[in-house]
C-alpha cells in the first residue's frame, strides 16, 4: 500500500503539495507515482524563474521504462528547484516527499488550492484507479 | 486476464509488479528493475521466459526443409546439439521473427521462437512445411527458464537433474544437451553466460525455487530489455518487423548468402536490395549529455535524418543509450532530438557491454 502524507494535498496525475511559509509550496510525486514508473535515472526540472499554469506540463521525470510528465499542481513561479536530483534522481524513489521533492514554487495571485485532493481523496484517487 | 506461464504464482509472491505483453501476463520487475540488471551483470538472475514458443521440426527431410525456411544455414552446424540464430523471413525479406535453432539430429531441429509472434510463426512453418513432409510440433507443455551472468552456470549446477548438470561441464557456447524433456542451451539475451533451460511445466516450479535458493536473482522483462540494449542485441517488435530486412537492421551477418545454389524464403529479395543498396545504416548511439534516449525519437546529422528504434538508460554505463536506423552517409556530429531539445550523441559500434565489462569509450 503506498504511503500518503495526511498534511499534504494532492492532483489526480499524482503530484503532492506542501504548504510553506507564506505563499510559496512544494511540490513532488507521490509514492504511488514514483512505485509505478520504477527507478528513475532523469529529472527534467523547470527553470526557476518560469512561471506556471495549473494543468500543464512543467517537469519530466524518467525512469528506465519511461518518461512521465509533472503537471504545474498550481499556477505561480518557480523560485527553486531540487539540485540534488541532477545527480541522485534516485532519491524521488528512495524519499519521494522528502528529499526527493523537485520544485519550490511562490503562488500566482489566481493560485487555488481548493480543486486538490487532501489525503482521503486521494487514497480514493488511488483505489478507483485499481 | 491474459495467460500465465506456470511460474505465475512465483511472480507475485516476489511481489513482482505484473504487465501484459503480447498477451501474457509477465512480470516487468519485481523490487527494482536496476538492481536486477546488475544481479545479471554482477553475479546470476533469472527470467521467466516460459511465454516464447519452443516449435520442433522432425522428419527425414528436416535439413532441406530447415535450409530452405531459415535466412541462417543450419548447414553450418558443426554437429547434434548446436545452435545459431537466424531470422524467418517472408519471401519479400521483411521478417516474421528472430529465432534460434538448435540441431537435435539431423532429422530434428527445435527452435525457440518470440512470445508475440509464435501464432503466426507456426502456422508459416506449417504452410511450408506441407511440401516436405516433415511434422511440426508446437511444444506447449514446456516452460523456459534462462539464467544468466557470471556466476549463473555454477549456481545452475546444483538445481539440474544429475546427468544434465554432469554434461554441462564440456558444453561450449551456442550448444545444448538434454535429458528427457529437460534441454539446456548455453544461450542467452543478456551478453552473459549462462543458459537457457526448456524444462517440463510441472516440473518448473520446483526448479525456479531451487534457483532461487542457490542464489540467482529473478529479473523482470525491464531487466531483460536493458541487457539485450546494452548488449547489442535486437528486439523483434521494435528494432525490426515484417517491414524490416535483416540488412536494415544489422542481421546480414545472420544471412548466409553462401552457398549460392540453396534456396530460402527471402533469398532473391535480398540479393536484389543488395544489388541495389540498402541506403541505410544500424548503429549504436551514445547520449554525450542529459536525458534518456528512446525508441522513435529523431537523430540528425544536420543533412539527414534517422530514427532511433531502440533506447534507454544503461545502469551499467550510467549513459542513455540506443540503436538507430540512419541513411547511408550519416554522421558526427549528431544529435538526437528530445523534446525539442538537441542533445548530442556519439555514433559507435554494438555492443556497449559485454560479460560485464564496458566495450564503448565512455
Amino acid at each position: 500500500m503506498s504511503n500518503i502524507p495526511a498534511e499534504l494535498k494532492y492532483t489526480s496525475s499524482h503530484e503532492w503539495i506542501r504548504a510553506e511559509e507564506e505563499g510559496t509550496v512544494t511540490v513532488g510525486i507521490t509514492d504511488h507515482a514514483q512505485e509505478s514508473l520504477g527507478d528513475l535515472v532523469f529529472v527534467d526540472p523547470p527553470a526557476e524563474g518560469d512561471s506556471l499554469d495549473v494543468g500543464t506540463a512543467c517537469a519530466v521525470v524518467e525512469s528506465v521504462k519511461a518518461a512521465s510528465d509533472i503537471y504545474a499542481p498550481i499556477s505561480g513561479e518557480v523560485v527553486e528547484v531540487n539540485e540534488r536530483l541532477e545527480d541522485e534522481p534516485e532519491l524521488v524513489n528512495n524519499d519521494p516527499y522528502g528529499d526527493g521533492w523537485i520544485m519550490k514554487v511562490r503562488l500566482g495571485a489566481d493560485a487555488d488550492l481548493s480543486g486538490l485532493h487532501d489525503a482521503d481523496s486521494y487514497s480514493d484517487v488511488l483505489a478507483e484507479a485499481d | 486476464m491474459g495467460f500465465r506461464t506456470p511460474l505465475f504464482e512465483e511472480h507475485t509472491a516476489d511481489g513482482a509488479r505484473i504487465v501484459d505483453f503480447a498477451g501474457w501476463d509477465m512480470p516487468i520487475q519485481y523490487a527494482s528493475q536496476i538492481e536486477e540488471h546488475h544481479a545479471v551483470r554482477q553475479s546470476a538472475g533469472m527470467f521467466d521466459v516460459s511465454h516464447m514458443g519452443v516449435v520442433d521440426i522432425s522428419g527425414e527431410h528436416a535439413t532441406s526443409f530447415t535450409r530452405y525456411l531459415l535466412a541462417n544455414d543450419v548447414a553450418r552446424l558443426a554437429g547434434d546439439g548446436r545452435a545459431l540464430y537466424t531470422c524467418l523471413l517472408k519471401h519479400d525479406g521483411g521478417i516474421l521473427d528472430d529465432l534460434i535453432v538448435y540441431r537435435v539430429s539431423p532429422s530434428h531441429y527445435r527452435t525457440v521462437v518470440n512470445a508475440a509472434t509464435q501464432d503466426k510463426d507456426v502456422a508459416w512453418i506449417r504452410e511450408h512445411a506441407a511440401a516436405f513432409d516433415v511434422r511440426v510440433d508446437w511444444r506447449d507443455d514446456l516452460a523456459m527458464v534462462a539464467v544468466q551472468g557470471p556466476q549463473a552456470r555454477e549456481f545452475a549446477h546444483g538445481c539440474l537433474p544429475g546427468a544434465l548438470a554432469d554434461a554441462t561441464a564440456a558444453l561450449k557456447p551456442f550448444a545444448a544437451t538434454w535429458q528427457g524433456d529437460w534441454f539446456l542451451g548455453r544461450t542467452g539475451y543478456t551478453g552473459e553466460d549462462g543458459y537457457e533451460i526448456i524444462v517440463p511445466a510441472d516440473e518448473v516450479v520446483a526448479f525456479w525455487q531451487g534457483l532461487r535458493e542457490a542464489g540467482v536473482t529473478p529479473a523482470g522483462l525491464g531487466a531483460r530489455d536493458t541487457l539485450r540494449l546494452e548488449a547489442g542485441l535486437n528486439l523483434y517488435g521494435q528494432d525490426m518487423d515484417e517491414q524490416t530486412t535483416p540488412l536494415e537492421c544489422g542481421l546480414g551477418w545472420t544471412v548466409a548468402m553462401e552457398p549460392a545454389e540453396r534456396e530460402f524464403i527471402g533469398r532473391e529479395a535480398l540479393v536484389a536490395q543488395r544489388s541495389r543498396g540498402v541506403g541505410a545504416r544500424f548503429v549504436g548511439l551514445v547520449l554525450e549529455g542529459r536525458g534518456v534516449l528512446r525508441p522513435h525519437q529523431a537523430v540528425s546529422d544536420g543533412n539527414q535524418e534517422g530514427e532511433l528504434t531502440s533506447g534507454s538508460y544503461s545502469p551499467t554505463l550510467g549513459r542513455a543509450i540506443g540503436l538507430a536506423r540512419v541513411p547511408e552517409g550519416f554522421g558526427e556530429p549528431a544529435a538526437a532530438q528530445i523534446r525539442g531539445r538537441d542533445i548530442p550523441v556519439r555514433i559507435v559500434q554494438p555492443p556497449f557491454v559485454r560479460q560485464g565489462k564496458a566495450r564503448i569509450e565512455l
